[in-house]
């Protein structure tokens, strides 16, 4: 069957629905994530050619992959050197005539996930691993994302792949007795994307919306391949109830908190279908900290009109949270959930202990400034302002705070203005600053990691 | 592939010589030893002599020079190894997770190189 239209539009789409698939097929075949690349990228070129000339092939995934095994081929042959590359030669030979039908091609992908996110990769190149070949972004655009050069980026990539191939990094779904590691891995890696897609870690735009996609997209992947995985499910439901208030969170370039922001702006088919998930992944009865972040922002979006924010149980869902993560900043999450609960002199005593470990961590001075303001002591409050806005990430972040600082208000029964508390907390159950801080700042207190 | 596990940890904070500590991690080393010899993946393993046993060499413009002590000074010290032929990274992190002086010093694992 050949179809008439624009062949570069027709392997545009190809590219955006399958090359995941393809690239997962072609690693899988090539053990090389550098060749499989390569002729991918071969046979795309090809295709612009011929598809022009001769019309959509019947299957173009199947011609996409007989194309770039062909140029792999091509590649091996140029560079021969070693005994392995012969044989994976040979072994492609046999394989050559072989023709696929879209839905023959076997989906790798999951595979592919579990490597780009193996823990033997710094965090960083897992993400940027994982939107090249899963998400298909090129280099240029994950620099872009990351602020990064793009030579930079480029270097990145090249040594993840190469430590693929050098220290053996397996192309496989791991067994059950490594799939928790893993598979926290893998989430890990998703929410980092995510929260770099919300929370960008500096720069003058605060939201990158299409890291939030791709985030959201590679959740939904993993949840196709792998069904029934209680917390991957509460990593998307998370994502979906934090995401459905992107619309909302700024205005005139200044970030608005929960509490303030225009409601009609959420995306309200998001929130239902993040809360259905978050009911699916809880009656399976194995909780987990993306089940209970995604409780959290939950009980944020429920709150029809932002004056019952039940933040007595957002308190207990981060006594449980803290369970789990033992963290400083999941520590002062549930201080300004006691705060807005009611417990202002309990919550300032619980952040001073957090002072040394959260000095460089800009949430942590708001916060504290917050408490000090409603607690009438003014002088400390605005150092601790001037703290924050020291040290806020983007333009947004910093407009905020100053706004906050110069709003002088008395005492804590603000109604119409919004505290700082509550813009916290917006922040903290949605893309936790936990994921964010510690992955982009440098100088944010890092989880302990064994050595 | 062949992989080394270089096994690292700081003097004194392992379990003593005598105590019960000290014979449950030798039976942890004797059961990674039957482990790794019952999958085919044992090639080598042993442990070395405390660093103060160390003499570094080097040779600079032609003349060589023998020094005492290891050649860097550092809190943790490599103290045993072994090399693993293993199918992938995974299966060496296996082994790896089951060598007993990874519970208080770290292990680092290094595929050799394959000469052709």
């Amino acid at each position: 069957m050949t179809r008439a239209g624009d062949p570069a539009l027709s392997l545009a789409q190809v590219v955006r629905s399958d090359r995941g698939r393809l690239i997962a097929a072609l690693i899988a075949r090539l053990r090389d994530f550098q060749l499989a690349e390569d002729a991918l990228q071969d046979a795309l070129e090809a295709a612009l050619r011929h598809w022009g000339r001769s019309g959509l092939p019947a299957s173009p995934q199947g011609w996409l992959l007989r194309v770039a095994q062909r140029k792999a081929i091509d590649r091996l042959r140029a560079g021969a050197r070693d005994g392995r590359r012969i044989a994976d030669l040979t072994l492609l030979s046999g394989e050559e005539a072989a023709e696929w039908a879209a839905e023959d091609i076997p989906d790798d992908r999951l595979r592919l996930i579990f490597t780009c996110c193996h823990p033997a990769l710094d965090p960083k190149s897992r993400v940027a691993l994982t939107l090249r070949t899963l998400g298909g972004l090129t280099t240029a655009e994950i620099a872009r994302a990351f602020l990064d050069r793009e030579p930079a980026m480029g270097q990145r990539l090249s040594r993840a792949k190469a430590k693929i191939a050098a220290a053996g990094i397996p192309f496989a779904v791991p067994g059950p007795d490594l799939w928790a590691e893993r598979l926290d891995s893998v989430l890990t890696t998703i929410y980092l994307i995510f929260n770099e897609g919300y929370l960008a870690s500096s720069g003058a735009e605060p939201l990158r919306g299409d890291l939030c996609e791709e985030a959201v997209f590679l959740a939904r992947l993993l949840i196709y391949l792998r069904p029934k995985e209680p917390e991957a499910e509460g990593l998307l439901a998370l994502m979906l109830l934090t995401d459905a208030r992107r619309a909302a969170r700024i205005a005139q370039g200044v970030l608005v908190p929960l509490e303030a922001q225009d409601r009609r702006l959420w995306d309200a088919a998001m929130i239902a279908e993040g809360l259905a998930l978050l009911d699916r992944a809880m009656a399976r009865h194995t909780p987990g900290p993306f089940q209970i972040k995604a409780a959290i922002a939950a009980l944020h979006v429920q709150n029809a009109d932002g004056s019952g924010t039940d933040w007595t149980q957002i308190a207990l869902l981060y006594d449980s949270l803290l369970r789990m993560e033992p963290t400083p900043v999941v520590r002062l999450n549930r201080a300004v959930a006691l705060a807005e609960a009611g417990a202002l002199p309990a919550a300032l005593r619980e952040i001073e202990t957090l002072a040394v470990a959260l000095d460089s961590y800009p949430q942590f001075h708001a916060a504290r400034a917050d408490l000090l303001r409603r607690l009438a002591r003014a002088p400390e409050s605005d150092a601790a302002y001037g703290r924050a806005i020291a040290l806020a990430p983007t333009s947004a972040d910093a407009a905020f705070l100053r706004a906050r600082r110069s709003a002088r208000v008395k005492v804590q029964a603000d109604t119409d203005i919004p505290v700082l508390g509550q813009k916290k907390a917006e922040q903290t159950p949605g893309p936790s600053p936990t994921g964010r801080y510690e992955a982009n700042d440098q100088n944010a207190p890092s989880p302990s990691r064994p050595k | 592939m062949k992989y080394m596990a270089l096994i690292y940890s700081q003097d004194g904070t392992g379990p003593a010589w005598g105590t019960p500590e000290f014979q449950a991690m030798m039976q942890g080393y004797a059961a990674l030893n039957d482990a790794l010899k019952a999958a085919g993946a044992y090639v080598a393993g042993d442990a070395l002599q405390a660093v103060d046993t160390a003499t570094t060499l080097r040779i600079r413009d032609g003349r060589t020079e023998t020094m005492d002590g290891p050649f860097a000074e550092t809190k943790e010290r490599l103290g045993g190894f072994y090399i693993m032929e293993c199918a992938d990274l995974d299966e060496a992190l296996r082994f790896a997770a089951m060598i007993p002086t990874a519970a208080y010093g770290s292990v680092e694992l290094r595929p050799l190189v394959v000469w052709n």
